[in-house]
């Protein structure tokens, strides 16, 4: 900003050869030397835990490395083994993307409705209900009492529950029957998934000026629904695209709970995930270019569908 | 009648606003609501049942003689572990503190710059910081453990709360939050001869303090339930949550035990938020994604 003034003014410079852009780059990052310094705490780790991880996993997903020998070269084969002879794969597949379009949406609209819900009441209730969304999901690892309500003998209190109506006569072994394990790791998903877009929307929704709800019932808006598309959703755009990003990225990649639930390696691999895939292969069988691989398509879905989500958001109003 | 009613539920009056709708979404809102909140009502009536009642066929919802026994276990069986009780406490008080102050000061530190300067490469480091927030921990986790070994933090503290510290959520927060401060406040600064540090340590820095409490609200709950990872193998380096995740696995003659755990490990979180909300609240409104 301030670095230009002193650039433009030096005034009529007949003698002055043609000023390169290697030094006008130098003198800028001259000048920005402190920026850089603030920040090197910060990007140092960041770069040291995030950007190079990632990058040697690119890298690694053409090798075969098992952390023994030294890595050797075998351009796609990980990748063509990944679709062409692994059946588990394409099972975690198959359930990752289920709860990418279950949960993703799902979770989305909840924290959407509900904040939009929340914010009609009064001040007092509204702080309480805030809190009884958003506590699971700071609540750490609580999910455990799931355990305990689906546990397959008699005391767990589905079981006890549907005994009593008369519905089932015998407890059901919920976590170990592959026709209901994904279904309820998909339950607790939800249950856990009102988190920071939440907060962001509930937060969002307080700061729409009331002066354009006026506004627009001058110009003919009739209902709440109305009200709703026209104004309250193109006013949170920043934040619905926020949130758009947090719950894809935490759709994709669901893991403790279903390790935490359905047990790892899951009924017949009923609720298996790419991320449990992926741990499977890095921190049991030790295969770190094939695990590399898993990472890789599981990077490339999440970058893929957010890209695409952000652009549907931008339609919202129109 | 209806003005009566919408005094009851606390609701303010609205433009266009019909009753019964109104009616029908807080019905929504109640049932999803308790759907969300008994288990937790749940774990906490369970932390205060007595040993009989967690055995009762059929389970009961609610606590009928509430006791403190499950409490007092709690600390007997810790006594007796090799490692004592204050040592796991230690170890995830370390760890939760020193990774939570410190992603607030590096990750303000980062956003400074970010928010109120241009200089070559302030587009692109941000645009990764965006970039990552688009992934999950679990695609780097391998690369990690390989990043650790060469460091040699493996089984150290420093190897959970040194990568804490640059968590690129609290990065893109801190930085929408510094863009509200007014330039103007800045330039008057540097005409009084303060440097960039000291306009960052005496001017922005206390200007974002709800921001502060917002990075708390995300960063120590994550701290504060973390068991050590693949990281972490010693058992004196372990932290509570695992310590307490171990009793909790020790089975049916434990249950009440691991409810009292249960209880514990949830209401720090939840009474941390609920000090902090409003501020909380006031600074998740700034967090918009760059169109």
């Amino acid at each position: 900003m301030q670095v230009k003034t002193t650039k433009t003014s030096a005034a009529p410079a007949i003698h002055a050869r043609p000023v390169s852009w290697w030094s006008l780059l130098k003198r800028d990052l001259y000048l920005s030397r402190h920026y850089y310094i603030l920040m090197a705490p910060f990007m140092l780790i960041f770069f040291m835990f995030t950007v190079i991880p990632v990058a040697i996993s690119l890298g690694l997903s053409f090798f075969h490395f098992n952390m023994l020998e030294l890595p050797r070269f075998v351009g796609w084969q990980n990748y063509s083994r990944l679709f062409l002879n692994d059946d588990v794969f394409l099972i975690a597949l198959k359930n990752t993307l289920l709860f990418a379009v279950i949960t993703g949406p799902l979770s989305y609209i909840a924290c959407f409705l509900f904040a939009w819900i929340i914010n009609e009441l009064s001040p007092k209730i509204r702080a309480v209900m805030t809190l009884v969304f958003y506590a699971p999901s700071i609540s750490g690892n609580v999910f455990f009492i799931w355990l305990i309500i689906f546990s397959g003998d008699s005391y767990g209190y589905m079981n006890g529950f549907l005994m009593r109506l008369g519905v089932v006569l015998e407890p059901i072994q919920w976590l170990a029957d592959e026709k209901y394990v994904l279904a309820i790791v998909i339950i607790v998903q939800l249950w856990l998934s009102l988190g920071t877009s939440f907060l962001a929307f509930i937060a969002g929704l307080q700061t729409i000026d009331r002066s354009l709800v006026e506004a627009g019932t001058v110009d003919g808006i009739k209902n709440r629904w109305q009200e709703l598309w026209y104004i309250t959703l193109p006013s949170m755009r920043p934040q619905l695209m926020f949130g758009a990003v947090m719950q894809i990225t935490a759709s994709f990649a669901v893991a403790e709970i279903s390790i935490a639930l359905a047990g790892f390696p899951s009924v017949n691999y009923a609720a298996h995930t790419v991320v449990t895939h992926l741990m499977d292969f890095g921190t049991i069988r030790f295969e770190m270019g094939y695990a590399s691989a898993i990472a890789t398509v599981l990077f490339a879905l999440m970058l893929g569908t957010n890209v695409f989500t952000q652009k549907m958001l931008r339609k919202i109003g129109e | 009648m209806t003005s009566k009613v919408r005094a009851v539920f606390g609701m303010p009056k609205r433009l266009n606003r019909s009753f019964t709708v109104s009616l029908m979404l807080f019905a929504l809102l109640g049932v999803f609501g308790s759907f969300m909140v008994l288990p937790l009502i749940y774990a906490v009536n369970n932390a205060f049942k007595p040993l009989d009642e967690l055995f009762i066929f059929p389970p009961r919802f609610w606590v009928n003689n509430p006791t403190t026994e499950n409490f007092a276990d709690l600390i007997n069986l810790m006594g007796n572990s090799w490692v004592p009780l204050s040592r796991y406490i230690a170890n995830t008080l370390l760890i939760t503190i020193l990774g939570t102050a410190g992603h607030i000061l590096f990750a303000s530190a980062a956003a400074y710059p970010l928010a109120k300067y241009r200089f070559p490469g302030s587009k692109v480091l941000f645009t990764i910081v965006i970039l990552s927030l688009m992934f999950s921990p679990h695609v780097t986790a391998i690369p990690n453990y390989m990043v650790m070994s060469w460091l040699g933090w493996i089984n150290t503290h420093a190897s959970i709360i040194v990568p804490s510290l640059a968590f690129s959520l609290g990065l893109f927060l801190m930085k929408q939050f510094m863009e509200q401060i007014p330039d103007a406040l800045l330039e008057a600064a540097k005409i009084d001869g303060a440097n960039e540090y000291r306009i960052f340590w005496s001017i922005v820095m206390p200007n974002v303090k709800p921001a502060w409490l917002t990075l708390m609200i995300l960063q120590f709950p994550a701290l504060w339930g973390t068991d050590g990872g693949s990281f972490i193998y010693s058992e004196n380096l372990k932290t509570l949550h695992y310590a307490l995740s171990q009793i909790v696995q020790g089975g049916i003659a434990r249950a009440g035990v691991g409810a009292a755990v249960a209880l514990l490990l949830m209401i720090v979180p939840i009474t941390l938020f609920i000090i902090s909300q409003s501020s909380v609240m006031q600074t998740m409104a700034t967090s918009g994604m760059k169109e």
